[in-house]
């Protein structure tokens, strides 16, 4: 496999390339094109199936904690088949597999899924097509990346099969309640299985996003300058670097974690009496934890959104058959977004006893991300405006994504203003717009990104009739789930409790519960139907042609084959930017970036 | 056995789906039409649902406001919450008006626009002067809410008037203390290390501050018009004091103290008249008899009562972690803290009692 690199060649003379696949296609044995393989699309499948598999089996958790919110107390057989006889005795669960189930699922929707697995896909997929490389910068990292991925997934899922149970400190897992056994079980065995989880799944962060980020700045083909590029890849790019400079500080926070629970330093602990005993460490503090852990945890949220984001350009523009407006205020607005997430932390620390002005610093540097954000929906709202929009599955979820983006987003302004957060932090009301502007947010754009790619993953085309199915269901559930949760909140009912039931003042709102759960049952039966659509395709779909889209990127150019090195012969050149759709004066509605400019012919948006 | 079958269900289901879209892609290539390509009537069809979904979707929110808002928080018993109300619904206003036109123009368009022969596409890549104008008005917009919201926050996180009653309230693994200043309205000192099975919050005997400090467990009481200002300390693990009515919400951190400080303005007595809350907690009676009835048991009334639980993630009682909290008339609250005595004063002879049946 080492003489692979031999095509990885910078964008200097690559011109004149020899193609030379077949004399090596025969040294690959299955071990090295399926499992170990350096290939960047069977590394984007490798990350893709992992995290659908992780994201399956979130979404299983999330539906056996709101059966327990809606009826709570009642037993359910399928909350004893799904956990066995330990954790789902007489199909109930208890206060502590409760807290464990949601935080795995956090753990896993944040991590696994919306970061390891969206752009460890669409990355993987799109960089090298889009740009006009054979593959990524390094072969060899990219491999590994996937490698300590799928390590760190196995590792978060084992904390299911110890006798302590997985960590259950919510996905914040604040300390000292993760850093003391004495706390709860699942700050035993289970805490220290996240945190090397965790560890891993870091450096496969790392690795991943250093080599988006060399490949994007060295492996760009001929023409294709910064502003010609695509915004997937501008997306791609920006939250490659949000994560290589914030995940470095996940790491320390995580270090120190692991120093006081093992090795009895005391970072994050202070005059702490717990288990009938005075602890030994002084001196520490909590707080610094909440100020690492979100120094990563705000940018990651944009980790997870803007590659998301990025789809939906993409998609939306070319099934508008209409170019994106505003390609360099996109730009723009996906730079501002990604300096700004690095100075928003404080925000989810408002009641912390911070000092109240460097609370008004992170109100005021926290609101100013929604004028980007604005720009970015106005945008694409106006794509849609006087196009031809071609309604696959794919352009249904990028259009859901806006909406959610847009309502998701708004009750973020309410959540950043530090005088409001008071009566709503921690309160059912954050996790109803997280879910929205996030969670489903970036699950729309990454189905939307599967089906929209599926012919460039699998050479097929998944059913469409069960795309729009899929989409309807995902999307009325979505907000049958998480409309209502707002009205918890506001009437100040808290995050993560086990049941309301100790509250009388709540007990008005227990049909909400049910409402929610219901449309949470349908979530999760219209994912049913995603997954057999994803692996029936996979092997039986209809068989895609080369540009099935009539789409301008360069990744339709290549031939419908696995070919390895991408393109057959000498790589395209490029000599316009990639949304010239219905421009006047052509005779088709596209115009691939491989065709030269016409004479006297204006590039990027002037005609 | 039962796990067996439903995997034999489950692998039989995905199967009969498997060979039902076999079918109708056959049918559909015998037909001559490829299933993958998007027609027309596909788009038209899509097109509508959007509009569709535009009405719908219009008219849950409108059924969700109607059929949850009277289910929140009733108005708030404190100062700075009705300043926090009145921010918060001005807020929404805005945000509401935003959502509505941005909705109404994302699906009207997604319906008008959708992809058939003949249709006229407008090249436009960008207009300047239509990216200044939401540029520039999103920003004024956000202008108004941080003036307006950093406003209030400064208000409601300035110091406490140094006339403010000083009370302390401390949390531990699954419950809540409070700790009044006593006469001279301060505090004694405190340390984990002191912490014993009677000395609940380690207090120090030797600081003269706290000889008159006084102890109270399960609930709260505060004299109604008079700030208070709370000291929040935890002894083990992160918790959160939220007290929903009053809008106030402070986290207790270890090894820290946090402070927070409001001026309840309606007495327990008097918001159980309210109208709103009488309605409230008359449903709640109904569906809390409803649920008694039908397991055969007897429950007493729910009373309204104030409120401080926790809000910050604890542990596996985090969710039954809650205090009672009394606004009482100045009057009753004093009568009510005679009857408190200071945690050193010689305990009366069956308090001594308890206590030593407690270590036991």
């Amino acid at each position: 496999m080492s003489d692979n690199h031999g095509h990885h060649e910078s964008h200097h003379g690559h011109d004149s390339h020899d193609h030379h696949h077949d004399e090596h296609h025969h040294q690959e044995s299955f071990v090295t094109k399926y499992i170990f393989s350096m290939d960047h699309k069977t590394i984007s499948r490798q990350f893709l199936i992992t995290a659908v598999i992780m994201a399956f089996l979130a979404m299983l958790m999330s539906f056996i904690f709101r059966l327990q919110l809606a009826w709570p107390g009642e037993e359910f057989a399928i909350i004893n088949f799904l956990l066995g006889d330990k954790m789902g005795k007489d199909g109930m669960i208890n206060p502590e597999t409760y807290m464990a189930l949601v935080t795995i699922h956090g753990t896993v929707m944040v991590f696994m899924v919306l970061t390891g697995g969206l752009s460890g896909t669409f990355s993987n997929l799109l960089i090298p097509y889009q740009i006009g490389a054979r593959d990524m910068a390094s072969g060899f990292l990219n491999m590994l990346s996937y490698w300590f991925f799928f390590l760190s997934s196995v590792i978060m899922m084992w904390g299911f099969f110890i006798e302590s149970g997985p960590a259950s400190g919510g996905w914040t897992v604040y300390p000292p309640l993760s850093a003391l056994p004495q706390a709860m079980d699942g700050s035993k065995m289970g805490m220290t299985l996240w945190l090397v989880s965790m560890s891993l799944f870091i450096i496969s962060a790392l690795l991943a996003g250093l080599n988006y980020i060399v490949t994007v700045i060295q492996l760009r083909t001929k023409g294709m300058t910064m502003t010609r590029l695509p915004l997937t890849v501008w997306a791609f790019f920006v939250t490659a670097i949000l994560g290589v400079l914030s995940f470095p500080v996940l790491f320390s926070c995580a270090l120190l974690l692991i120093f006081d629970r093992s090795f009895g330093t005391s970072f994050y602990l202070s005059d702490i009496y717990i288990g009938g005993q005075a602890l030994e460490q002084t001196g520490g503090s909590p707080i610094l934890y909440e100020h690492l852990f979100w120094f990563l945890g705000h940018p990651e949220v944009y980790i997870i959104i803007l590659p998301a984001l990025g789809l939906t350009s993409e998609i939306i523009s070319v099934n508008s058959r209409k170019p994106i407006f505003g390609y360099r205020a996109m730009i723009g607005s996906i730079l501002a977004i990604g300096f700004l997430s690095f100075i928003v932390w404080g925000h989810h620390m408002f009641m912390t006893g911070m000092n109240p002005f460097l609370g008004s610093v992170f109100v005021f540097t926290t609101l100013l991300i929604a004028i980007p954000s604005a720009v970015k929906a106005f945008n694409y709202i106006t794509t849609l405006w006087k196009g031809n929009i071609r309604y696959t599955p794919a352009m249904l979820f990028a259009i859901g994504l806006v909406s959610t983006f847009i309502s998701g987003g708004l009750t973020g302004i309410i959540l950043a203003d530090s005088a409001l957060d008071i009566n709503i932090h921690d309160t059912q009301f954050v996790t109803a717009h997280f879910h929205i502007v996030m969670g489903v947010s970036a699950i729309l754009g990454m189905c939307a990104g599967v089906y929209h790619w599926f012919p460039k993953l699998f050479l097929r085309h998944m059913n469409k009739t069960l795309g729009y199915i899929h989409f309807w269901g995902t999307f009325i559930a979505a907000y049958g789930v998480f409309f209502p949760m707002h009205f918890l909140g506001l009437a100040g009912v808290p995050r993560r409790y086990y049941s309301n039931s100790a509250f009388p003042m709540f007990d008005n709102l227990i049909d909400i519960n049910i409402f929610i759960t219901s449309f949470a049952a349908l979530a999760a039966a219209v994912q049913l139907i995603f997954l057999f659509n994803f692996f029936y395709s996979m092997f039986r779909g209809p068989k895609s042609e080369q540009n099935p889209w009539n789409s301008n990127t360069l990744e339709w150019t290549t031939p419908m084959a696995n070919t390895h090195g991408n393109w057959p012969g000498a790589l395209p050149v490029v000599h316009r930017w990639p949304y010239d759709y219905s421009k006047p004066g052509k005779d088709q509605d596209f115009v691939p970036q491989t065709v030269p400019l016409a004479e006297g012919e204006v590039d990027g948006g002037g005609h | 056995m039962i796990k067996f079958l439903v995997y034999v269900a489950i692998i039989l289901g995905a199967l009969a789906i498997g060979y039902l879209v076999r079918v109708f892609e056959l049918a559909s290539s015998l037909k001559g039409t490829k299933p993958e390509v998007i027609t027309e009537k596909d788009n038209k069809l899509q097109a509508r649902l959007m509009l569709f979904f535009l009405f719908a979707f219009f008219a849950y929110v409108i059924w969700n406001l109607v059929e949850f808002a009277p289910r929140m928080l009733p108005v708030s018993a404190s100062e700075h919450g009705v300043e926090i109300d009145w921010l918060f619904n001005f807020n929404m206003a805005i945000l509401f008006f935003v959502f509505t036109i941005t909705h109404i123009i994302l699906f009207y368009f997604a319906f008008k626009y959708y992809g058939r022969k003949g249709i006229q596409v407008t090249y436009l890549a960008h207009d300047n002067k239509l990216e200044m104008i939401w540029t520039i008005i999103p920003a004024i917009v956000l202008a108004i809410i941080i003036i307006f919201g950093l406003k209030s926050w400064n208000k409601i996180t300035s110091d406490a008037d140094p006339n403010s009653m000083i009370v302390e309230v401390y949390a531990q693994q699954y419950n809540w203390t409070a700790r009044y200043a006593g006469a001279d309205n301060k505090l004694g000192d405190a340390n984990y290390r002191l912490i014993t099975a009677t000395n609940d919050l380690g207090m120090d005997e030797k600081s003269a501050e706290g000889k008159d400090d006084i102890i109270v467990k399960n609930e709260i009481h505060i004299p109604v018009g008079k700030e208070v200002e709370f000291k929040f300390r935890s002894r083990d693990v992160i918790h959160s004091a939220y007290f929903p009515h009053f809008r106030a919400q402070m986290n207790c951190v270890p090894g820290m103290t946090t402070m927070f400080h409001f001026t309840p303005t309606i007495t327990t007595a008097e918001m159980r008249k309210d109208p709103y809350v009488i309605q409230q907690v008359k449903e709640i009676n109904a569906i809390r008899q409803a649920a008694a009835k039908k397991e055969g048991r007897t429950e007493k009334p729910y009373e309204f009562n104030y409120i401080l639980l926790c809000n910050k993630i604890c542990g596996k009682s985090h969710y039954d972690m809650q205090m009672r909290v009394v606004v009482d008339t100045e009057a009753d609250y004093k009568k009510w803290l005679a009857t408190k005595p200071a945690f050193f004063a010689a305990p009366p002879a069956d308090a001594t009692k308890k206590e030593v049946a407690e270590i036991k």
